[in-house]
């Protein structure tokens, strides 16, 4: 390591996080149960000061530092705030859900801090090493927290489940990039790049290895054909880690995605185009088609977030600025509409019930008007339609995939999506036309009540001027591209 | 005085809503009721000099409003309105405030959302008709589905799930293709969404055809043309009053309104190579349709298909080719049917919905003799019922004779086919009055039967002086619409190709 020109000042808010972390990890040994509030009050700060310093430390170019191990770009910085926002909401939205269910521990707020570091790391990985090791981090964090619940037979079954299959994700990722590195000889993505377009990389080898690849970051995103955990992970785990994993990780797994494929096997464009494609309209098409046949919503929701990460890959496989940056607004406000919804879930849960069937939601309307028109603004984002920012997301992505003539592809996701907006109609349909069942109140903390309100609303103020966050998405995405 | 009269004709009524919806429970529905009756008020007076303040000697745009609204995707929030859209923003105004007195003390549950979600959709539909830009039209559009879907599903009759499923879906699937048109047009015509642009572009025949095909199944489904109107009876029928009137005078006109802004004049290749097949479309809903209206038993499922009958005449009117010429005759005569359908199919519905609101039927035969009982009623029934079969000096007179008139210099036998819905309209309206109105006292319900309330007169009254009004002076409203008429006829006269 060449330590004369070792630039600390990008990776500042990962070094502050992962000392932070370090003192809540140690503190909370010493902290009772009864004062685990103290805890939660930390981590918090924590994000909030990790957040103030990646705004302190922002460039609108992209930095290296760490012998090429680690870039910090505007996509990066961009993804990274995203997540902070969605910890600390998921962190909030879950401290009552937690409480009840004895989950209400230290290891609950280390291990979420841990997963954030691990994405951190992923975001603004710029070598194979550190791309890895990110993403090891942040699934082993998560198999610990699915698995929190230890005496909970569905939860420690998810987390196996994750796990097995997690690891052999892994195994064929790290497959694929070793021959990567066989047939161009550097693990650092900047140098694959030239190595390929310079033409001496075996093209045999990198196609294999690229092979490889795609099935590990397919994985990792939940498309179809490796898609069999979403379900049930998302439906065994206790909703506060379904949405740990739902949330930020789908981010980090795009800009995941967006570092390898674009940034590094841009030269093989033409040849995961047509594979992401393939998945791009199985997932869709699975997605949707599989969520009608849904009594639990968790369940629903896990298929309809394999649909959307469908959308997604259309966005990424157009293959131009347009398109990625489109991509990226998709998955930004994915994980905000997501937010959302499992927010929703968790208030209507309490201690002893878990409210993650469609009947449960019965006359919500009738029950509680305001947590009905949340889900409803959420569901409705969901399905796509305007005013909400859902629409603007799918049109983004459509019209990036019209505009390299790809129409009959277009034509597939709008059906796609006519048949997803089924199954959100029903989720509106139980809130708002049928009888009430469940007449228990419902009683949710003010802080969180707030936090959920100011994210279902955001849905609706984001799809009547989305113009704001569609121009953040793009100048990123600009900046990010032109590095290469 | 007139800069932002479109934006305040948009927005009155969906803040005026969301004030509505603030008033909370049911506890509170008499404030609700007030707002929204304010509302509706205020959003029909501010519409009014749109009418009055109309330059007719122009036929383009007027009232123009240009704002960028997302640059980024080159959207923007560009309004106008020329003499058809213009028409139907009034009409829409007036009948959201029907449609909240129609609603007043009938609506016992969730008051508040019930006026809101009209007066929400208000907003939206005028915005529909006001815009000039493809996507904010799409977005207007697709966000008034939300609305009607809550408003059938939530106040419906018993089938209610079905028919706003239904209703959505149905809806949803023609305009999700639609998008896809406007997108591929953004690029054609050199990344803009602005619609007057997309009237000057050429294209090849084969794209033409295939966009035509999109905006076919998006219209269609809205006006609804045989045979993708099933949904209609369907949604009619589960709707509460309100519902009904709104979605028979509105948002049907929508549809037909899409095919005269977007599929004929930037598609008038198309549109002549296929008017045939919308002709003949047009036709079989004007003469099936009305004996299927015929044999209808519930008496909200008969004016359903009559709706669908005579939007079948809209349509005809509108693809009524003269060699490469629009028809002037019939496509005037389209636009009255659609304005004057627009006021008698609501007072049709409103008066099955009093009637509703005594028996809580709507079968036919649980009616008879309520002359009787309610005679103010029957008298204004009368009045709706031969304005709904085209009587002369009737609303419903001028539009039909029109497109009758220009049909048959097109072809005698497509004026001939045409001309039976006289007698269907008249056999099933008619035919209905008289087993419902006429005739002895049917059961003892009939005989506990009360005449309108002040509420229900003043609605009704206000209905029948439009109605007749129309009837004996649509020069009031064609005048408006006649130069923008010229203007599309010139403009689909030339070829694109």
């Amino acid at each position: 390591m060449n330590w004369a020109d070792l630039n600390l000042v990008p990776v500042m808010p990962e070094i502050f996080l992962i000392s932070a972390l370090s003192v809540i990890l140690l503190l909370d040994l010493f902290i009772s149960d009864a004062k685990r509030g103290i805890t939660y009050g930390l981590s918090l700060l924590t994000l909030a000061g990790t957040a103030a310093l990646q705004v302190y430390t922002f460039e609108p170019y992209a930095q290296y530092t760490l012998s090429n191990m680690f870039v910090a770009d505007p996509l990066a910085s961009l993804v990274k705030l995203a997540m902070y926002g969605a910890t600390a909401m998921i962190l909030v939205y879950s401290r009552q859900y937690a409480a009840d269910r004895d989950m209400f521990k230290g290891e609950f707020f280390t291990l979420a801090l841990f997963a954030l570091f691990g994405m951190n790391v992923m975001v603004s990985a710029s070598h194979f090493l550190s791309l890895y090791m990110g993403l090891e981090l942040l699934s082993l964090s998560l198999y610990a927290l699915i698995a929190l619940q230890r005496d909970s037979v569905p939860a420690t079954e998810a987390a196996m489940k994750y796990f097995v299959l997690g690891a052999l994700a892994s195994g064929l990722l790290l497959y694929g990039m070793s021959m990567v590195y066989g047939a161009t000889g550097t693990l650092e993505i900047a140098a694959i790049a030239k190595s390929i377009h310079g033409g001496s990389a075996n093209q045999l080898l990198l196609v294999f290895g690229l092979v490889f690849l795609v099935a590990g970051l397919a994985f990792k995103l939940g498309a179809v054909p490796f898609h069999m955990w979403i379900p049930d992970v998302y439906q065994g785990s206790p909703t506060a880690i379904t949405l740990m994993i739902g949330a930020a990780p789908k981010l980090a797994a795009f800009v995941f995605i967006f570092r390898i494929l674009v940034q590094g096997l841009d030269g093989l464009t033409g040849d995961w185009q047509s594979m992401l494609a393939i998945m791009a309209v199985l997932s869709m098409a699975i997605g949707n088609i599989t969520a009608i046949a849904q009594t639990n919503l968790k369940r629903m929701l896990a298929y309809s977030t394999i649909s959307h990460m469908g959308f997604l890959l259309l966005g990424l496989l157009a293959g131009n600025e347009q398109g990625y940056s489109s991509a990226l607004f998709y998955a930004v406000t994915y994980v905000l509409t997501t937010l959302a919804s499992f927010g929703v879930i968790m208030a209507l849960s309490r201690a002893g019930f878990e409210c993650d069937k469609l009947e449960d939601l019965k006359g919500l309307n009738s029950r509680n008007s305001w947590y009905a028109a949340l889900m409803l603004l959420t569901m409705f984002s969901l399905a796509g339609i305007p005013p909400l920012v859902g629409f603007y997301a799918k049109f983004a992505v459509i019209k990036a995939i019209v505009d390299i003539g790809l129409v009959k592809l277009a034509v597939f996701a709008v059906a796609m999506s006519l048949i997803g907006a089924f199954y959100y109609l029903r989720v509106v349909k139980h809130m708002y036309f049928d009888e009430v069942q469940d007449t228990s109140p419902i009683v949710v903390r003010g802080d969180m009540q707030l936090v959920l309100s100011l994210n279902a609303l955001a849905l609706l103020v984001l799809g009547v001027l989305p113009e704001r966050l569609i121009e953040i998405c793009v100048e990123a995405m600009k900046q990010s591209l032109t590095v290469l | 005085m007139f800069t932002n009269l479109l934006s305040l004709v948009i927005w009155t009524p969906i803040v005026a809503g969301l004030l509505v919806l603030t008033t909370g429970g049911d506890q509170r529905a008499p404030l609700a009721r007030w707002l929204a009756l304010a509302g509706s008020l205020a959003g029909f007076l501010v519409s009014l000099p749109l009418y009055t303040g109309f330059n007719d000697l122009n036929g383009g745009m007027q009232f123009e409003e240009m704002r960028p609204w997302i640059q980024a995707l080159n959207i923007n929030y560009h309004l106008g309105v020329d003499g058809i859209s213009m028409l139907f923003i009034v009409l829409n105004s007036f009948t959201t405030l029907m449609v909240v007195l129609a609603g007043w003390e009938v609506i016992e549950k969730r008051v508040a959302q019930y006026m809101a979600a009209f007066l929400i959709m208000s907003g939206l539909i005028n915005g529909s008709f006001a815009s000039l830009d493809a996507m904010l039209f799409y977005v207007f559009f697709e966000a008034m589905l939300i609305p009607m879907y809550l408003i059938i599903g939530v106040w419906g009759g018993p089938r209610r799930v079905y028919a706003s499923v239904k209703f959505f879906l149905y809806t949803l699937l023609g305009s999700l293709l639609m998008l896809v048109a406007f997108i591929y047009m953004y690029f054609h015509a050199g990344k803009t969404f602005e619609i007057l642009a997309f009237h000057d572009m050429k294209i090849a025949l084969s794209v033409q055809m295939l966009l035509f095909v999109a905006f076919f199944l998006s219209f269609a489904v809205k006006v609804p043309m045989w045979p993708v109107h099933t949904w209609l009876p369907d949604a009619h029928v589960e709707a509460p009053t309100g519902g009904s009137m709104v979605l028979a005078a509105i948002t049907l006109k929508l549809g037909a309104y899409g095919f005269l802004r977007f599929a004929l004049p930037i598609l008038p290749d198309a549109s002549r190579e296929l008017a045939w097949v919308m002709v003949a479309l047009s036709l079989v809903a004007v003469v099936y349709i009305g004996l299927v209206a015929l044999v209808q038993s519930d008496m909200k499922k008969l004016v359903a298909y009559s709706s669908i009958s005579h939007m079948g005449f809209v349509t005809l009117g509108m693809f009524m080719f003269l060699g490469t010429n629009m028809n002037q005759w019939a496509v005037e005569g389209a636009l009255v049917q659609m304005v004057s359908h627009g006021f008698v199919s609501a007072a049709m519905f409103f008066c099955i919905g009093v009637m509703y609101d005594r028996l809580h039927s709507r079968n036919i035969a649980d009616y008879g003799g309520v002359a009787n009982k309610m005679p103010i009623f029957a008298a204004f029934m009368m009045l709706f019922g031969m304005a709904n079969s085209g009587l002369p000096a009737t609303s419903g007179f001028v539009g039909e004779f029109m497109v009758i008139l220009g049909a048959v210099q097109v072809n005698f036998w497509y004026a001939a086919l045409a001309a039976t819905t006289l007698i269907f309209g008249a056999a099933y309206t008619l035919w209905m009055y008289k087993r419902v109105i006429f005739g002895d006292i049917g059961n003892s319900h009939v005989a506990e039967m009360k005449d309108v309330n002040k509420r229900e007169f003043l609605v009704l009254a206000i209905l029948a002086i439009t109605v007749l009004g129309m009837g004996l002076y649509p020069q009031a409203f064609v005048s408006k619409m006649h130069l923008s008429v010229n203007d599309l006829i010139a403009h689909v006269a030339q070829s694109k190709l």
